[in-house]
């Protein structure tokens, strides 16, 4: 019998529904769990990333369950966009289900067993939304994933304000719901229930209104799962909340599905595309790109820094995808197949740090309690590995060369560089403004990721719990090498990976990227002589200078070194609370976009015996967007609320009236 | 690279500049010095000063905190390294270097940004009160500039239909004397952009070390002997690359093509001779100049970004 790669996802994601549900079984015994399922779990992961390589380059497989509804079987449809997306998902899971086996050692039974059958449904939730090819398997495997995700996010539920977390996150996942069933809806185009397949969809050629319907729908539902501007709110208060793992699976790899839809519905399921989506997209990219990094760089959690610096980079991604509708709308295939391929290479990229940097700061909670940044520093002596292991993922996300977050990055500006010309010549000026703010915001992750790594790991321990931290486990350190590995070597083969992504621009624009080069070594995205990069050479020639300048300093010097007390200037008395907090480095971003912020601040008086100082930065579209439209729920359920009294005689007086009416007009 | 006959007087040119620019790069310091020493109406400590300073340095012990981390110490190789780099791939005496195919403009502002991100983390190491304020100062300044930077290289690529910056220089000096609109808004952002990135006046002043003005002499504060050598020379390379990206993007007449052995003189010569004047220039102009407040630098930036999105938009509406 031939063996597809779509029967071997369809077993990874048995595999691991059978592994969460032996958790459960398990429960008495959380060793088990911790070094058997979740280990286990990992390879699994990675068996699912060999298999979406292995689809990249085959031709699409169906596969009807004899699952569903009767007569409305489940449709699985593996083809390259789903292939890449699945190896994004095994490659990412595969680090964190290794860490969570350290990570997760902690807990009780109970809660264990419990959470080791979310954490893998979640997964599984994740696989099947990518391998759906009909309206309602999508629908089953979204929600199983959006619910799993909300019991993982409320695990600690005891906490009031995590539960509120997840309570914002059940909403705006199911608003977004909502939205994707209406745009499948409009995509079936009225035909029936047998039109539900993605199949019939792909055939029913639309009018001009109705697939820009779908796609607006699509975007919006699509847009508040993956926290892009204004239906971000839950990202910052659910990524804190939920255990690190889990985190880093729903920033990393969750995130990305979300993209996953939106590409599909936009390149895949609707035969055309209108420049203004582009437009759309490419102004909301821009807009969330620089909001998320703004507030990235004023908070002082780690977690949810990292979690606004998820907001930047999906605001990234969504600049990509724009860029791609538009050059594919004018007919520039060969930049739109550019932006595209940096748009899933920075996917690929934000799913590697992200996760990294995550699961990272979940060793930094275990081993401090803290996730108060301004409670910690001098890390890297206690936990010298997670602090080296950040570094890698600090550096990725800060698109530093030779590491992955350059890659991408660079891509996108070519794309933007490669692109005078569009017919539109209002297109045309929004491409050099678009390329600024892209430029800004990378300088600013910049100086969010300085903080973020300097003010936890770098100076001296504001803390007692941080003079005494100790450093990850070894299941922890596993999974942080592989995750810092795969940032390593995306950043160091990017011809491979072009080479791969190529495959998907094929599936959705027909055409794809050539290197012009023929060496492996050199990206080479449109000629040799425009632009090219060799992230190998870059690297052997920073180390190989690096290496010969000690050997000659050593060799013609000397290599002494003597330890004193720090000079600070000649200033005697000094202690770690003269270093910035998280508040004191993002003090100046907080007086430069002052505006967008709505800061709220408590200074003492200078007579003040004990003063105390409280600043708090909260978003401003939380009190213009979001209460309004929570008082004017209210105020509408209020006036529903003044029909129902609870008396049946009262409803049976409504259905009378009724009864009446609809005689005197019928 | 790899190596065949045709490129061997590539590679040897790549090496000559290598060695050419990590030797010189602190002549040009000092020419700065010495200039400005004159316009204070000083007699000066010569041209040769940094040498003797960083035979000093590096002759003495180096003494670290107590608390000092490992990347503590890896840093001044990694800035040093990057420095040489930046300022070893930008076309000087010759067009066409060939490790300039493996890194073009967007990779240079990478080899900053780089550099600049591992001096910063050194800072907030010892945990000092002045070093985070230096490294906090520092991505201040750099979360503006590098953009204006960038933006500036982009212009001259739009024009050039290339990112690699020998495409870049051989495409201005070969093609007829034209004036571009957009490189006139791009040149004074540059201008900007090098006097902040280089810590001069009015953002920063390399000589002082008084506390609340400093931004790049806080953030070395804890580094000496070897240590601080390879910051100090870094900080001349890293000048120098400027120095040379400006020439190449504006003023870049006169360079060798490559193999030509015998335009190398007059190019070396004509190097030279842009060099003194825009040395001679920088000083005049800090002599001339207040240092600012620091948080009137964003703002002094912010116009050197938007000066620079401006030129680029220029260039996209006159496609000149």
């Amino acid at each position: 019998m031939n063996i597809l790669p779509i029967d071997v996802a369809s077993g990874v994601i048995l595999l691991w529904i059978v592994l969460g549900l032996l958790g459960l079984a398990l429960q008495r015994s959380p060793r088990v769990i911790c070094s058997v399922i979740f280990p286990f779990g990992a390879l699994v992961s990675l068996l699912l990333a060999a298999t979406g390589l292995w689809a990249l380059s085959a031709t699409p497989d169906i596969a009807v369950l004899p699952l569903g509804l009767p007569d409305l079987p489940f449709h699985l449809r593996l083809d390259p966009l789903s292939g890449f997306f699945l190896a994004l998902l095994g490659g990412a899971s595969f680090g964190v289900s290794l860490y969570a086996a350290g990570y997760f050692k902690a807990m009780a039974g109970e809660v264990l067993g419990l959470l080791c059958l979310e954490y893998h449904l979640f997964l599984a939730g994740m696989a099947l939304v990518l391998l759906a090819d009909d309206a309602y398997l999508f629908m089953v495997a979204w929600e199983t994933m959006a619910l799993s995700s909300y019991f993982l996010v409320t695990t600690d539920h005891k906490i009031p304000d995590i539960r509120r977390a997840g309570y914002l996150y059940l909403l705006i996942a199911h608003v977004g719901a909502i939205a994707i069933l209406l745009s499948f809806g409009v995509m079936q185009g009225g035909h029936g229930v047998a039109a539900y397949t993605f199949d019939a969809m792909r055939h029913a050629h639309l009018s001009g209104f109705w697939s820009s319907t779908a796609f607006l729908l699509a975007l919006f539902g699509f847009g508040a799962k993956a926290g892009v501007l204004p239906m971000h709110v839950w990202l910052p208060e659910a990524h804190p909340a939920a255990p690190s793992p889990v985190s880093a699976l729903m920033s990393g790899v969750m995130l990305k599905t979300a993209i996953y839809g939106i590409l599909r519905v936009t390149f895949d399921l609707l035969h055309a595309q209108v420049w203004w989506w582009g437009v759309l997209m490419l102004t909301l990219g821009l807009l969330t790109a620089v909001f998320g990094v703004m507030f990235a760089a004023v908070q002082g959690d780690m977690k949810r820094l990292l979690a606004y610096s998820s907001i930047e980079n999906i605001g990234l991604l969504l600049v990509g995808i724009g860029l791609t509708v538009t050059f594919h709308v004018y007919g520039k295939d060969a930049l739109a197949a550019l932006s595209l391929t940096a748009t899933l290479y920075h996917s690929l990229n934000h799913a590697c740090f992200k996760s990294l940097l995550f699961v990272g700061t979940g060793s930094i909670l275990h081993a401090t309690g803290e996730r108060n940044m301004g409670r910690m520093g001098g890390l890297i002596h206690s936990m010298p590995w997670v602090a080296a292991l950040m570094l890698v993922g600090v550096l990725a996300i800060s698109g530093m060369p030779p590491l992955n977050g350059f890659v991408s990055e660079w891509l996108l500006l070519q794309a933007f560089l490669l692109s005078p010309g569009l017919p539109n010549s209002y297109i045309d000026m929004l491409v050099p403004v678009a390329a600024a703010v892209i430029a800004l915001s990378a300088a600013l992750a910049a100086y969010v990721m300085v903080k973020f790594y300097g003010v936890i790991f770098l100076g001296q321990p504001r803390g007692n719990a941080s003079a005494k931290a100790h450093d990850a486990g070894l299941w922890e350190r596993a999974g942080m090498s592989w995750l810092a590995l795969l940032c390593v070597l995306l950043g160091l083969a990017p011809v491979f990976v072009v080479q791969q992504i190529n495959h998907v621009s094929q599936l959705l624009l027909g055409t794809q990227l050539a290197n012009a080069a023929p060496s492996w070594m050199l990206l080479t995205p449109v000629d040799t002589e425009r632009a090219s990069y060799s992230p190998v050479y870059f690297l052997l020639a920073v180390l190989g200078v690096m290496l010969a300048t000690v050997w000659v300093v050593h060799r013609y010097y000397h290599g002494r070194l003597r330890s004193a007390p720090a000079w600070d200037c000649g200033f005697p008395a000094q202690n770690a609370r003269m270093q910035d907090t998280a508040e004191g480095f993002g003090q100046p971003i907080r007086r430069i976009f002052e505006p967008f912020f709505k800061i709220e601040s408590e200074l003492p008086s200078p007579f003040d015996v004990n003063p105390k100082y409280q600043g708090r930065s909260e978003d401003r579209l939380w009190y213009l967007l979001y209460l309004p439209v929570r008082r004017m729920t209210e105020k509408l359920s209020g006036w529903v609320s003044l029909l129902q009294h609870g008396h049946i005689h009262l409803y049976l007086t409504y259905t009378f009236v009724t009864l009446v009416v609809l005689l005197i007009f019928v | 690279m790899m190596l065949n006959m045709t490129q061997v007087p590539a590679v040897l040119f790549q090496l000559t500049q290598l060695l050419l620019v990590v030797l010189a790069a602190p002549l040009l310091t000092g020419w700065v010095n010495q200039c400005q020493a004159w316009l204070q109406n000083r007699s000066g400590a010569g041209i040769l000063q940094p040498y003797r300073v960083l035979h000093k340095l590096f002759l003495k012990d180096a003494v670290i905190a107590y608390n000092a981390s490992w990347l503590f110490r890896i840093t001044p190789y990694i800035v040093f390294g990057c420095m040489w780099l930046a300022a070893a791939i930008i076309p000087i005496i010759a067009v066409d270097l060939p490790f300039s195919r493996a890194a073009d403009v967007i990779a240079l502002v990478g080899v900053f940004a780089l550099a600049r991100m591992f001096i910063a983390l050194a800072a907030m190491d010892i945990g000092t009160a002045f070093g985070t304020l230096g490294a906090r100062r520092e991505m201040l300044v750099s979360f503006l500039a590098e953009p204006a930077l960038l933006m500036v290289l982009f212009t001259a690529s739009m024009i050039s239909h290339s990112t690699q910056l020998p495409r870049i220089v051989a495409a201005f000096t070969q093609q007829q004397f034209m004036l571009y609109p957009s490189l006139a808004f791009a040149a004074l952002a540059f201008l900007i952009v090098l006097l902040a990135e280089n810590a001069r006046i009015p953002v920063d002043n390399p000589s002082t070390h008084l506390e609340l003005t400093m931004i790049h002499e806080a953030m070395i504060l804890e580094y000496s002997a070897r240590h601080l050598a390879l910051i100090e020379w870094a900080a001349s390379l890293k000048l120098f690359a400027y120095f040379s990206i400006g020439i190449a993007l504006f003023f870049p007449y006169g360079i060798a093509e490559v193999g030509h052995w015998s335009g190398l003189p007059l190019a070396i010569f004509l190097l030279l001779l842009k060099l003194l004047l825009a040395g001679a220039g920088l000083a005049l102009f800090e002599a001339l100049t207040a240092k600012m407040r620091i948080f009137r630098a964003p703002e002094f930036l912010g116009t050197a970004f938007l000066l620079a999105v401006l030129g680029l938009l220029i260039h996209f509406l006159l496609r000149a």
